[in-house]
């Protein structure tokens, strides 16, 4: 076996019902290495790292540790076999002390009885050793996230014994705690651990990982020298070259006339989520926004809703500011939103497909002016007939039609309330072809009809399909926007990966 | 540590509050009252509450633990009546005792056992554990028991002379020895950390493989055995079991806990607290005695204003904390961040 083989998996299998998660993946961890697990969500990398760690069973495969095969049942067996894992959410008790939480279940003891004055000059050495100075007898809520993250990661360094992953560490941190992270990560590095590196920021790749293994459904691409792969080859990867954009599933109707703004953003944003960006979305108008997963594409849709509240910035609706956003106001200033994932907050699985289609409608009348079931079922049937869902009645549970049609009973309901503006985010993912080029199709009829849409996508080639306009965002920050015969996948690609070129000046990488 | 004593800070202020109301509201009394300020009626406040003392510390730790007991005061009720009827078969004092902590640790493993293995709620287990263990007293018998034990008697009127003519029961010390345990196995045990780690959060400390379900059914013993022995300390108090004894007094318990300064989310607390409270509750209630026109309600109607006050306040420093962890979160890693200027500087070249 290589000597510098810290980690190594073979063959790694794992399915859950339905799916296929992971198959046959390998994976090698070498000392004193930082290693990019990458992929797009449902890639596999989550199911990768907690079959390392045990959380699940893996159907097939084999891995070693240091030339051992080692067979973890649980994280806590895994973390006494060296390998320690930081999640994304804190988990650490924040109430206790910062030295408590390194040491918790550990203590060091003096005839019987915790050692305090012990556990806290060993954290203090600890937390120095990653340049980090802070008085460890304070409650580690008194800290910022940054700060408890960092606790985390000692803890986990104290008790790894070679192998620290660190699953997305850095999505809640901001530029200067990522920093802060990097440095001590390459301390540990140079110190010989391992450390697996799970985060959807390519800078961050490019900025601090030797080597990247790719996923994508599930499936290895490939392993990867960081040095040695281009920005572009690495997107491309990720997302795969699937896209030819051959099929012509309908075509942007001209749309003129209609140039006058419906929705003005100025300077929206969110610490944490968003930097500031400004959009103009026009009526009749699909304004495109593109980015990896994490750039901020789902953040703007929920900020333009009313879902989260911006910390600064301007909204105007028809020239009207908005003071405040909420859902409902949302509604009734005729906005509708399809979210991301539509099994956990877009279809109420338990009602029919004639309730979920008016579910949107009957709010925006509020609770006393009840629609009778009858008209409910004429506006339901009409939506069946109009964007063709397959099922045999309005009565059926939505929970058993299929993706694509469960995405079209939402379209349903929001046009049941005549919107003005539709928000869809992700509605083509993870249904078929032929849906999806309904959907797309629906999409510029609806734009024709004079509705504005903000549309998101990962894919790049419905992007470039339905939309008038795209703005590229990445790590939180709009980089640019693209119109016209500027807009490719190409172009997008490249900016999504190499950051702002031509529009540098629009790019603020804000800092 | 020593620095730890003598600063006020965010953990330790409700201590301090509650110690101001107890000086503010002593001397009131004491210039109020004439014969308010003697020793015998400070010490009174001790051997009054003896009972209280003990079990409002076994609660703090349940509520520390993000949980509840209610059945508190059903368990001293019922090992009144155990010691009662028990004495009237003719049992041996040291018998009784053991059978009394037994029946105490019993209830609280099993209310720990529900609670942990099918994931119930602590309210609604211990509410039924309250049930329970009420019933079973009326069961021994409605009748008041009068204990005529010659042990129970003579620790019941022993007193331990103090400087001058002041003195105190053998159950203050008890109730002392219990709290300064407390104190120190809550600060140097595993258990104790244990505790309070559960209160921060459950899934965190399963992550940090602590032994969760252990911590839980333990953590309910301890405060069954705390009733129970708290429940041992009111028989020498009033010599009698009776099944209507202390209705309500969980909620005693419990209001000493808060006014002492043990966050009832959990996780947060000093346990030399509920003694404090207890203390706090005692002066209110001898004000009232001192007084003599007010009806005794009038201090339910104290002890609900001063809950309201010390709950208001307990909250006020939390979101205070909050507002704090932003702050020192811009300001410590940027003090280490000046350290490197030019690394911040490339990041915004890429």
């Amino acid at each position: 076996m290589d000597t510098g083989q810290l980690l190594r998996a073979q063959g790694i299998s794992k399915s859950f019902p339905g799916v296929q998660a992971l198959s046959k993946v390998d994976f090698t961890l070498r000392r004193g290495e930082i290693h990019a697990l990458m992929g797009e969500n449902g890639a596999g990398k989550s199911t990768l790292i907690k079959a390392l760690t045990g959380v699940y069973e893996k159907d097939a495969g084999m891995v070693w540790m240091n030339g051992r095969e080692i067979h973890p049942k649980s994280p806590l067996q895994a973390q006494d076999m060296g390998i320690s894992t930081v999640y994304q959410e804190v988990n650490l008790c924040p109430n206790l002390t910062v030295a408590e939480n390194i040491f918790i279940g550990r203590y060091p003891r003096k005839r019987m009885l915790i050692d305090w004055e012990t556990m806290n000059r060993r954290s203090q050495e600890l937390l120095e050793r990653l340049d980090l100075y802070i008085d460890v007898k304070q409650s580690l809520s008194s800290y910022s996230v940054a700060v408890q993250q960092m606790v985390a990661i000692a803890r986990a360094v104290d008790i790894s014994n070679g192998v620290l992953i660190l699953d997305e560490p850095t999505s809640s941190l901001d530029t200067n705690e990522v920093k802060q992270l990097f440095a001590v990560m390459r301390k540990l590095r140079n110190e010989g651990l391992g450390i697996i590196f799970v985060t959807h920021f390519l800078d961050q790749v490019y900025e601090i990982t030797d080597r990247i293994t790719v996923l994508r459904n599930g499936k290895l691409v490939g392993e990867f020298e960081t040095e040695q792969l281009p920005r572009t080859q690495l997107v491309s990867h990720m997302i795969g070259r699937e896209w030819n954009p051959d099929d012509a599933a309908g075509s942007k109707q001209a749309r003129k006339g209609e140039n006058q703004p419906f929705v003005i953003a100025k300077g929206l944003a969110k610490r944490g989520s968003i930097e500031p960006i400004d959009l103009t979305i026009h009526r009749g108008e699909v304004l495109g926004l593109a980015g990896l997963l994490g750039s901020g594409r789902t953040e703007v849709a929920k900020l333009i809703f009313g879902i989260d509240k911006p910390d600064e910035g301007e909204f105007t609706i028809d020239n009207a500011m908005m003071s405040s956003m909420y859902p409902r106001k949302a509604i009734q200033q005729g906005f509708g939103f399809t979210p991301e994932d539509r099994k956990v907050a877009g279809i109420v699985g338990e009602l029919s497909i004639r309730e979920n289609i008016v579910l949107a409608l009957q709010a925006r009348e509020g609770l006393f002016k009840a629609l009778s079931v009858r008209k409910q079922k004429e506006i339901a049937d009409h939506y069946i007939q109009l964007l063709r869902i397959k099922t045999p009645s309005s009565e059926q549970k939505i929970e058993n039609l299929s993706g694509g049609n469960q995405q079209k009973v939402i379209l349903a309901r929001w046009l049941a309330t005549q919107p003005k503006l539709l928000i869809l985010d992700e509605p083509t993912r993870g249904i078929d072809v032929g849906s999806k080029l309904e959907i797309r199709k629906l999409i510029l009829e609806l734009a024709g009809q004079g509705i504005s849409v903000l549309f998101i996508s990962a894919e790049l080639e419905e992007m470039v399909q339905c939309c008038d306009r795209v703005v590229v965002l990445r790590d939180k920050n709009p980089i640019g926007e693209l119109a016209g015969a500027d807009m490719t996948e190409d172009r997008i690609m490249h900016m999504i990966a190499e950051g702002g070129l031509t529009h540098d000046q629009t790019g603020g990488i804000g800092a | 540590m020593k620095s730890l004593y003598g600063r006020i800070s965010h953990n330790n202020i409700i201590i301090f509050a509650t110690l101001l109301l107890l000086v503010l509201l002593y001397g009131a009394g004491s210039f109020q009252y004439t014969g308010f300020f003697s020793q015998q009626v400070f010490l009174n406040l001790f051997i009054d509450n003896a009972y209280l003392i003990i079990v409002a510390t076994g609660m703090a730790f349940v509520i520390i633990s993000g949980g509840i007991d209610l059945s508190v005061a059903s368990i001293v009720a019922l090992v009144s009546m155990v010691a009662g009827s028990l004495f009237q078969q003719g049992a041996n004092a040291f018998v009784v005792i053991l059978a009394s902590l037994a029946i105490g640790v019993l209830f609280g493993l099993g209310h720990g056992y529900l609670i942990a293995r099918f994931k119930l709620h602590p309210w609604i287990v211990t509410l039924a554990g309250m049930f329970l263990a009420r019933g079973i007293s009326y069961l021994i018998s409605t009748e008041s028991i009068v204990i005529s034990n010659s042990f129970f008697n003579e620790v019941s009127q022993y007193k331990i002379r103090l400087f001058g003519d002041g003195f105190i029961s053998i159950s203050v010390v008890i109730a002392l020895v219990v709290v300064v345990a407390a104190i120190l196995g809550a600060k140097y045990t595993a258990f104790g950390r244990a505790i309070y780690a559960l209160g921060g959060s459950e899934k965190s400390s399963m992550l940090m493989g602590l032994p969760v379900e252990r911590t839980i059914v333990s953590v309910y013993a301890l405060s069954g055995f705390m009733s129970a022995l708290g429940g041992v300390v009111f028989t020498f108090y009033t010599l009698s079991g009776y099944s209507l004894h202390l209705l309500g007094m969980e909620m005693d318990a419990i209001a000493a806990c808060v006014i002492g300064g043990i966050l009832l989310t959990g996780g947060f607390g000093y346990l030399i607290g509920p003694m404090l409270g207890v203390i706090c509750t005692g002066i209110i209630q001898t004000l009232i005695m001192f007084q003599g026109t007010l009806s005794s309600w009038w201090t339910k109607i104290a002890i609900g204003f001063l809950l309201f006050l010390f709950m208001a306040i307990q909250r006020l420093i939390v979101m205070q904390k909050d507002r704090g962890a932003t702050k020192s979160a811009r300001r410590k890693p940027a003090a280490t961040l000046q350290n490197q200027p030019k690394s911040v500087n490339k990041i915004g070249n890429l």
